[in-house]
């Protein structure tokens, strides 16, 4: 009886608590996002950890030793092939966000205050490169830049050059181009956003208050619009430090990346940790310099105050 | 009935000159096939605080962007200070505007607001900051150099457009519905502050409004606009009492229109025959075409008086209450006069009991002659 008696409230409670845990709003939340959210831990998640174990194992031939070393990350970070591979893929990825942002910036801005009433029409050509292949978008740029393509058979055409210039294919400036035309969609969008937000009336401001169109540009548009550029470089930059395709086909001896790298040790040089060490160690680099990018970026906009 | 109380005609204020600041000249703005200005042409005096008003769409606003150099005339010239506007781009006007949404910069602190457009002139010595301190200063905003642009009131982010305009020292500053986002009581405010410190800088204002009352309270005068044409500029007493045709009378506030035939016309009078109000004479008023014999009589709702008892007027008419509106000091009393098609307002004040007149009551109303307006139909 006392049981019985001291049992069934709390009973009630808990069913309470149970329906109340189903209307509340985290639970919703958690319940509409954990399709996804499986599918990230599954596909993402579980992979990368498996990459940073093999990364502390070492490759006998077709076997691996499970013992933890740090042996891996020695030859990645002190290997001179190695660093040399990352730092060419940081000032390529670096350069290729920074011309990116700022190409895409003056796009961003003619749509957004002359587009009139084109923008939609203008945002919808510049999606139309994306309708083709990125693998296409990388051979047609060896076909303007190669040794009988569009842009050495122009310059001789003009005269500017007696024969075709190798300078323009396979090396790490090809890298950039293509990399710089393959992202730009990708910069001008958040550019674009940020500067619709730009109150209008607050260039009219500077205007009254003195300022010509270039002074009203530097002291009002461009700082708020920042945080498109913030959001923007790292965009760019954090996928392009792991492309392999680009440097692949555009890149030939001098365009090498450490993306190029890691697939070879995954592949025909057969070192998974080693590959697994290389990627971990990439991994890391690029979120230390998204976060720099985005910190330096937030200061200059405090300066330019 | 001589004055036995000799009343200031004149708004108070500080003594004005004569010359002109705002010289507009035959200005004309189309879009297309629609005039959002169609020809207008207007003078507005130096220090003087001047009033465009009008409903919404009827181009003053575009009148103000025009002098600021925000837009340009279709045709027809502007010349500020004397020296004429063409082809001047709104950065070197010596005009500076505070703006509807007033603009206040969200990435700058007040301060910085404030000293904006000074930070280009490359001031020496401190004066940059002295002169953002005294800006603050005139619209009470000293303290609160630090603060944040989206951490101020509506009232102060107003204050802060204004010093921002001020610390200019412009010829003319410009106000664009300055005070319709604040709330009735912090506009009423406002418009007192305004008033007084355009007294105290002496700078020649020129704002935009689309209410009478605004207008009427802080403008030396006022140019009422309708479709793109100035309907009548004058002083707010004027406008208001001796409006030019039946859209300015309804504008500004409530008048009873009485059908009138013209008995007579000359230069300066006029007599009108009328069914309740008799035969009246008149002041002409300037803008006059008298169109086939007809007019229209007006008179405000205050200027009719309720006569209590036996009291007796020399001018009065008579009729019968059928709706009656309390609004706190004051009653607004709807009463029928036989032979007019409408009935006649009539806005009388409390203390005497108006509020508890019945409907229904016969009553007797007395007016003043000098009340009645005559308008173009």
């Amino acid at each position: 009886m006392t049981v019985a008696a001291e049992g069934s409230p709390p009973l009630r409670m808990t069913r309470a608590r149970r329906n109340a845990l189903l209307q509340s709003e985290p639970v919703q939340g958690f319940a509409l996002i954990s399709p996804t959210f499986l599918y990230a831990l599954v596909l993402l998640v579980l992979p990368i950890l498996v990459v940073i174990a093999h990364s502390f194992w070492t490759q006998h031939y077709l076997t691996i030793d499970g013992t933890f070393t740090l042996e891996n990350y020695r030859v990645a970070l002190t290997e001179p092939i190695y660093r040399d591979l990352l730092w060419r893929s940081l000032y390529i990825s670096l350069t290729v966000s920074f011309f990116t942002v700022v190409l895409a910036y003056p796009i961003a801005y003619f749509i957004s205050f002359h587009g009139g009433r084109h923008k939609s029409l203008w945002l919808f050509l510049i999606t139309i490169p994306f309708w083709t292949s990125y693998l296409l978008r990388v051979m047609s740029w060896k076909v303007i830049l190669g040794y009988n393509g569009v842009l050495n058979s122009g310059l001789m055409g003009l005269g500017v050059i007696d024969e075709p210039s190798t300078a323009l294919l396979y090396n790490s400036s090809a890298v950039i181009i293509t990399l710089t035309h393959a992202w730009a969609a990708f910069a001008i969008l958040p550019i674009f956003i940020s500067l619709e937000k730009v109150d209008r009336t607050l260039v009219e401001a500077a205007t009254d208050l003195g300022d010509g169109p270039l002074r009203s540009f530097l002291r009002v548009t461009l700082p708020l619009s920042a945080p498109g550029v913030i959001s923007a470089a790292p965009i760019v930059m954090i996928p392009t430090v792991g492309d392999y395709v680009t440097p692949k086909l555009v890149g030939g001896k001098d365009g090498v990346m450490i993306a190029n790298a890691i697939q070879a040790q995954f592949g025909k040089a057969a070192n998974w940790p080693l590959g697994a060490a290389l990627s971990v160690t990439t991994m890391v680099i690029v979120t230390l310099m998204a976060g720099a990018t985005v910190l330096i970026i937030r200061a200059l906009q405090r300066l330019a105050r | 009935m001589p004055d036995q109380l000799q009343i200031e005609r004149s708004q108070p204020g500080r003594p004005q000159s004569d010359r002109p600041m705002i010289e507009i000249r035959n200005v004309i703005r189309s879009y297309g096939a629609f005039k959002a200005l169609d020809d207008a042409s207007l003078t507005i005096r130096e220090g003087e605080f001047f009033s465009l008003l009008g409903p919404s769409g009827c181009g003053k606003t575009t009148l103000l962007r025009m002098i600021a150099g925000f837009d340009n005339p279709t045709s027809g010239s502007i010349a500020v200070g004397g020296q004429p506007m063409e082809g001047i781009p709104a950065n070197r006007r010596p005009t500076n505007m505070v703006f509807q949404s007033y603009a206040i910069f969200p990435h700058l602190d007040v301060e910085q607001n404030v000293a904006y457009g000074l930070k280009r002139l490359k001031l020496q010595g401190g004066e940059e900051k002295r002169r953002v301190e005294e800006a603050l200063t005139q619209v009470s905003l000293t303290g609160l150099g630090k603060r944040r642009a989206t951490e101020l009131s509506g009232g102060q982010r107003q204050r802060v457009a204004l010093a921002r305009a001020l610390v200019m020292r412009p010829k003319v500053l410009l106000l664009d519905e300055p005070l319709s986002a604040l709330d009735k009581k912090l506009r009423e405010q406002m418009q007192i502050e305004l008033r007084r410190l355009q007294q105290a800088v002496g700078i020649t204002f020129v704002l935009v409004t689309h209410d009478q009352y605004e207008a009427l309270a802080m403008s030396d005068r006022i140019a009422v606009m309708f479709g793109g044409r100035i309907a009548q500029v004058a002083s707010p007493k004027e406008i208001y009492q001796r409006p030019v045709n039946r859209q300015v009378a309804d504008f500004l506030g409530g008048m009873n229109f009485v059908k009138a035939e013209i008995v007579e016309e000359n230069g300066a009078s006029l007599v009108v025959d009328t069914l309740g109000f008799g035969r009246v004479k008149t002041d002409k008023p300037k803008a006059f075409v008298g169109t086939g014999g007809g007019a229209t009589l007006g008179i405000r709702p205050e200027r009719l008086r309720v006569l209590w008892d036996n009291a007796t007027a020399k001018f009065e008419v008579a009729g019968k209450v059928v709706e009656r509106h309390y609004f706190g000091e004051i009653t607004h009393l709807i009463v029928e006069i036989p032979g007019l098609e409408k009935p006649l307002s009539v806005t009388e004040t409390n203390d005497f009991g108006a509020d508890d007149i019945p409907v229904g009551t016969s009553i007797r109303l007395a007016y003043d002659p000098e009340a009645l307006v005559a308008m173009a139909d």
